[in-house]
Formats: structure tokens, sequence, C-alpha cells
């Protein structure tokens, strides 16, 4: 049971540094803007998975708070980023 | 170790839990990478994401419950925020790529 564990967690550790790979490829890469701006939010949302399953292993609660931070902060970074590709202008006047 | 605390039953949800998100989450990651379009590309990381956050999420949350002997919700939180915020950046993003191919074509 333990090694179960211990693979699971492994597999799903490995499974998402791959997703945050293939994200950054993809955000270098990537032809347009609004690309870049789908790959940066995979990235980050595969960034907080990884801190959650840092979090599974270690038991601590301190993993939670950042990876709701990474989450809200996200957010806002990607809805801006997709208000300036939409109108030029993050906040309009 | 973190396992031995755990009862057999819980120990084998959260695996299956983990694995599923752990798949799902690098096949929509794929789709990002190898799909032709961008309107494509959309599919994969929204479907990834959204599952993959619900059965890690999920997982997490068994553990803490099953260690601490009570109901213990607070992932709840990020669950909730990231299925509220997902679908909203998703149609940002697809309209801000309407908005800049036809643009550009004009």
């Amino acid at each position: 049971m333990t090694m179960l564990f211990t693979y699971a967690i492994w597999f799903a550790q490995t499974c998402f540094v791959l997703a945050m790979v293939f994200a950054a490829v993809r955000l270098i890469r990537g032809p347009a803007a609004q690309d870049r701006v789908l790959a940066f939010d995979t990235l980050y949302i595969n960034g907080m998975l990884t801190l959650l399953m840092l979090g599974i292993r270690s038991r601590s609660t301190a993993y939670f708070d950042m990876a709701l931070l990474i989450a809200l902060f996200g957010f806002v970074g990607t809805v801006a980023l997709a208000k300036f590709l939409l109108r030029g202008e993050v906040i309009e006047p | 170790m973190i396992a031995t605390e755990l009862p057999a039953w819980a120990v084998v949800v959260i695996s299956l839990l983990l694995v599923i998100g752990g798949l799902v989450t690098v096949i929509g990651s794929l789709g990002l990478l190898r799909m032709g379009d961008f309107f494509k590309r959309m599919h994969g990381p929204s479907m990834g994401n959204t599952i993959g956050t619900g059965c890690v999420l999920l997982a997490s949350m068994l553990t803490s419950s099953v260690l601490a002997g009570r109901p213990v919700v607070h992932e709840l939180l990020i669950t909730l925020f990231v299925v509220m915020s997902s679908p909203v950046t998703a149609m940002m993003l697809m309209q801000a790529a309407l908005y800049r191919n036809r643009a550009r074509n004009r």
C-alpha cells in the first residue's frame, strides 16, 4: 500500500512537470500572442497542481495558501492580458 | 511516511484520483502542444486543467480529512475558484483571438 501511494504521487508529479514543459515549449514557440497567454494559463495551473502534490506529500497546510494565491493572481494576470489583447488597454477610461 | 497512517481504501482511492488527474492534465497539455490551430488548442488545457485540478483537490481533501478524522474542506475554495475562473479566461482569450484574426484580415 505504501508503495502504491508513493508511485501514484511520483506519477502525478511527473505528469504535472511534463505538462509544464509542454506549456513552456508552447509559450516560447507560440505563433501569436494569444497562444502565449493560453500557454501561460496552463503553466501556472500546472505549477499550482505541483505545489498541491508537495502539500499532499508533506502534509503541510502552507502549500495550500501558496496554491490559492497562485490561482488568484494567475487568473487576474490572464484576464488582464486577454483584455489587453482585445482592447489595447487593461483599464478602460 | 504518510501512507502508513492511511487506511487501505483511502490509499486506493487517493492513488486512483492522482493517476487520473495526472493523465488528464498531461493529455490536455499535449493537446496544447500538438494541435494545429489556436481554436483547436483551446480545448486541451480547458478540459485538462479543470478535471485535473478537481481530481487533485479531491485527493488532497480526502487525505487531510482521513488524517484529521473530521471533514477538512478548505481546498473546496481553490476548486470553486478554478472551476469559476477557467471558463472566463477561455472565453476572454477566444474573444481576443477572434478580434485579432478579424483585425488582421481586414
